[in-house]
């Protein structure tokens, strides 16, 4: 009796919800069609309601960091940081600082790397992990490369171990979770503009506020990953645990981390790439290496270099993330009782054996120890005429110059005008609509504030302008994205080779997009939202293509059997089943392009993120965080939306 | 003259400082480098001169606007390329707050304004007379200025009054901010193609001098106060109606501690001064010539020895 009463009442509040969504979307669009009568109040929130948030927080800032001290302890904890990280700079680079025994020859790293892929997926990964180095080191970039290793190889650990005790703090103390959920969610939408200048007030400029910035922005997947992963340990391995007597410690040691072991790895392969996301950012607060070489090679257009340390990013990207996605696969393994220690560690053996070999060569061949600027195979000049000659080729400019003059006077601007023109009330209406058709008044009620919030900050305005360039570029992204993503999810010869051009947009640092659509579009729109519509397109792609793969043997069997056509196939069983996962990606598309759309301010733009840049040349804290925050509640808005309606999909499909 | 007095002046301030206090400190010298040649060249050109002192000397990559904040803090020791124009206003509110202080002035004077490459002169020959350009307005046009012409500003948070100028002057121009210097070059690069009019923000000394010919446009001379007395200037009812200063400073900012820490590293930073031809030869080498930028100091030290030997003693 009470089931079915619950799910009856469960039933109406369903029936009541899009009721009231459309109450609110019919007020948002008399609101619209009204906007010649309205009084000004109701059209943009008046400068005299906007309060001075931006003294207040700066107030705060300088409260919490004099007042209160805490830079006495950021600045404590930045210098033992700085320890750690001037050891693996005097490993990697030789940078003159204890134990002083550094650097190590380029041929001993490339001949570990090589041992450790054999190690972890064969030969195929032995020839990878070896091979990128070897390039590394030939293209003349090892030295940069160490640099920005020297970071990397400090901030990931140390992003792994604090997202792993908070994760497992969130999954003992759920009170804890609720309140640090909301908190990372804050902390992933921020844009990269206002981690700026607290990393380098808080955490002293240089390796240390890069490495700082890197660890807050890849710090949120590892902690979910564990929450997750510990949340599902089954509860007969739990038991077997503690039948078997464990203490707490033995049963977290030898029970729940193993168990949960997949995720963990996923959570260590998600903050090393993110964390090689942020090489070219962090430049800009004092990382060393590649990023800040590519900011100054780009600086003086050179192109072709700036390509070569490009190709070096993703090489070193993919290298880890494929020896990682490997150790998620490989499964321990186990030996028969007596085989002698040499037989279980052989790899490792070689490893050291490869090792020291290669440092002794080194001391005696100069070339094993280091390559100079005139042996290495750099062609920067040659590319750079490529890629020249291609941006200036008369077809193609043709085609971008129609392209710039029809998107920009029948597409972007007219659109733009008119999501200005809004009354800033019909926005948080429909914003609202839009929550509570998902998820009734709780969802409503949040993100309706969230973009009220953002009115009442008073940058309205910038903040549609950013809107416009995020939503304009994910329609787009959608437009190309999900076509493809179908066909290559449909062909098996196709999907590979797709998925690894995703893998290389997304890892190829998005500043080198920027020169060139500048190059064929100029600064204007159109290069922002090509920009933005390149680093969208990945995640729409490849969640559509992991979306129709997963949908179960079955159920496509069944399809053949009452005969369905391919393209019915395709209409009525696997994209309705995909389409909860495809949201996933629209939704990381959104969160994509919200990033992005900041970076932008590169190119040329008049939203948040040119005033967010404005505010680094005057070091004002306090408006820095107001656009900031500004910018991730929007992205939030729309995270909610769209991962609460994936969420109901789901449920209703009962997948 | 005045300006040699009060090198000598410092100078011998210095060297009284220097017999009473002892020798610098083994800590290293962190001097903050930025993202364009001449910069990072000088910068370490420098570094390499105090390495000659004895000094330790280490760089670090920050942003040219936020290094201010590094600097009044200690983390960092030093500022080489203060320009009046990009980076005055971060500099004065850093004075403000306390912490660093104007070491010393450059020889070398900086000119920021409208420019434009040669080839343009071809669609406009009236150049480099603004009010020339300003007839030919419709050669700049793009679609998104639609028919009137588009000039390309700076970054905004170099901070210029380029919209001011156009409405003060009564141009028929749109200002379209670019958001880096990349984003100025990179457009000039697409304009070379096909040699097509364009006219942007620039500044000498810089790289692009020697990659593109060009020319800065010709508005009315700058005078005190135009930019806050409407008087000044050829417009009695506005403000600024004049083309920006021809001779803007390059200064050299330290930390306040600095003069304690590293008593002479410090004298001979405050008597550095380089010319428009020494920055230019500078960036040169790593623009042109393709050297890392270590090699590129190494080599202008071995090549003006006769300059920097001096500021060292």
């Amino acid at each position: 009796m009470a089931m079915t009463d619950v799910s009856s009442d469960r039933r109406d509040r369903r029936l009541a919800a899009p009721r009231a969504a459309v109450i609110l979307l019919s007020l948002a669009l008399l609101l619209t069609l009204a906007k010649p009568l309205l009084p000004a109040f109701l059209t943009r929130v008046p400068d005299g309601a906007v309060l001075p948030y931006d003294l207040w927080m700066q107030s705060l800032f300088d409260f919490i960091k004099d007042d209160l001290g805490l830079i006495h302890v950021t600045r404590a904890i930045s210098a033992a940081l700085e320890w750690l990280l001037d050891i693996t700079a005097n490993l990697l680079y030789g940078k003159n600082r204890w134990p002083h025994v550094g650097p190590i020859p380029w041929s001993a790293v490339a001949a570990v790397a090589a041992v450790t892929g054999y190690a972890l997926g064969g030969a195929r990964m032995a020839v990878l992990a070896g091979g990128t180095f070897v390039w590394v080191a030939l293209i003349g970039q090892w030295d940069l490369a160490m640099q920005t290793m020297s970071v990397i190889a400090v901030a990931a650990p140390v992003a792994v171990l604090t997202g792993l005790l908070l994760g497992l703090a969130a999954w003992k103390f759920p009170r804890f979770e609720r309140a640090l959920m909301p908190f990372l969610a804050v902390l992933q939408t921020l844009p990269f503009f206002t981690y700026l200048l607290p990393a380098v007030i808080f955490f002293k400029v240089g390796p240390t506020a890069g490495c700082i910035a890197t660890v807050a922005y890849a710090i949120p997947p590892m902690v979910l990953m564990t929450t997750l992963g510990l949340k599902a340990v089954s509860d007969e391995v739990v038991e077997a645990g503690k039948m078997s007597g464990s203490t707490r410690w033995q049963m977290l040691r030898h029970v729940y981390i193993p168990s949960a072991r997949t995720e963990l790895l996923v959570g260590v392969n998600q903050v090393i790439m993110l964390s090689l996301a942020m090489v070219v950012l962090t430049a800009f607060i004092g990382m060393p290496g590649l990023g800040a070489k590519l900011l100054s090679l780009m600086n003086s257009l050179k192109l072709g270099r700036s390509f070569e340390i490009g190709v070096t990013i993703v090489l070193i990207a993919v290298t880890l993330d494929r020896c990682s996605k490997a150790w998620v696969i490989k499964q321990p393994q186990h030996f028969e009782r007596g085989t002698p220690w040499w037989k279980r560690n052989g790899l490792l053996l070689t490893g050291i054996g490869a090792f020291v070999a290669f440092v002794i060569l080194a001391q005696i061949v100069q070339v094993a120890d280091h390559i100079t600027r005139a042996q290495d195979l750099s062609m920067g000049a040659e590319i750079d005429d490529v890629i020249r000659a291609i941006l200036s080729n008369g077809v193609v400019t043709s085609i971008t110059e129609w392209l710039r003059w029809f998107l920009i006077t029948w597409v972007l601007i007219p659109f733009r005008n008119a999501l200005l023109w809004l009354p800033t009330p019909a926005v948080i209406l429909a914003i609202a609509a839009a929550g509570h058709a998902v998820g009734g008044w709780r969802s409503s009620l949040t993100a309706g504030a969230f973009f009220a919030i953002v009115a009442l900050t008073g940058w309205w305005d910038r903040s549609i302008i950013t809107l416009y360039a995020v939503i304009s570029a994910v329609i787009l992204a959608a437009m190309i994205g999900l076509p493809l993503g179908i066909l290559a999810a449909r062909r098996k010869k196709w999907a590979e080779p797709i998925l690894l051009v995703c893998d290389t947009a997304q890892t190829f640092p998005s500043f080198i997009y920027l020169i060139p659509a500048i190059m064929l579009f100029g600064v204007n729109d159109v290069s922002v939202v090509f920009a933005i519509f390149i680093f969208a397109t990945v995640p729409l792609m490849r969640y559509t293509i992991e979306g129709i793969r997963a949908v179960p043997e079955e159920l496509l069997e069944a399809a053949d059997m009452s005969g369905a056509t391919r393209r019915q196939k395709l209409v009525n069983v696997q994209l309705p089943l995909a389409l909860p996962t495809m949201a996933v990606g629209f939704n990381q598309a959104i969160m994509f392009a919200f990033f992005m759309v900041i970076i932008a301010a590169f190119i040329g733009t008049q939203d948040l993120g040119q005033e967010l840049q404005k505010t680094l040349a005057g070091n004002q804290l306090g408006k820095n965080f107001v656009l900031g925050i500004c910018v991730a509640l929007m992205a939030l808005s729309f995270d909610h939306i769209i991962m609460r309606w994936s969420a109901n999909q789901r449920r209703k499909l009962g997948v | 003259m005045r300006k040699i007095t009060t090198y000598l002046g410092s100078v011998a301030s210095v060297l009284v400082a220097a017999g009473a206090v002892q020798a610098d400190s083994s800590d290293p010298i962190i001097i903050p480098i930025h993202n364009w040649s001449s910069q990072i060249v000088m910068s370490n050109v420098v570094g390499q001169m105090f390495e000659t002192m004895g000094n330790h000397v280490e760089y670090v990559t920050t942003d040219s606007q936020a290094v201010y904040e590094s600097v009044r803090l200690g983390d960092v020791s030093l500022e080489l390329e203060v320009w009046e124009g990009a980076f005055g206003a971060s500099f004065r509110a850093a004075l403000e707050k306390g912490g660093l202080h104007d070491a010393g002035t450059h020889n070398a004077v900086t000119r920021e304004d409208w420019w434009y490459p040669m080839w343009t002169k071809e669609a406009c020959p009236g150049l480099p007379d603004w009010q020339a350009l300003n007839e030919c307005a419709a050669a700049f046009a793009t679609p998104e200025t639609g028919d009137k012409g588009r000039f390309l500003g700076g970054p905004v948070d170099w901070l210029k009054h380029d919209q001011e100028r156009v409405d003060a002057l009564g141009m028929n121009f749109v200002v379209v901010n670019a958001g880096s210097a990349a984003a100025l070059w990179a457009e000039i690069g697409a304009a070379e193609a096909e040699k097509k009019p364009i006219v942007l923000f620039n500044w000498t000394p810089n790289f692009a001098e020697a990659v593109w010919p060009g020319e800065f446009v010709n508005f009315p001379t700058w005078e005190e106060g135009c930019n806050e007395d409407a008087a000044v200037g050829p417009n009695p009812d506005v403000t600024y109606d004049c083309g920006n200063p021809a001779n803007g400073y390059l200064k050299i900012a330290a930390w306040d501690g600095m003069k304690e820490k590293w008593p002479d590293a410090y004298a001979a930073l405050t008597k550095i001064s380089f010319t428009n031809a020494q920055i230019a030869e500078m960036a040169k080498l790593v623009d042109v010539d393709e050297m890392e930028p270590e090699d590129a100091a190494a080599e202008w030290l071995a090549a003006n020895e006769s300059v920097w030997k001096p500021w060292v003693e």
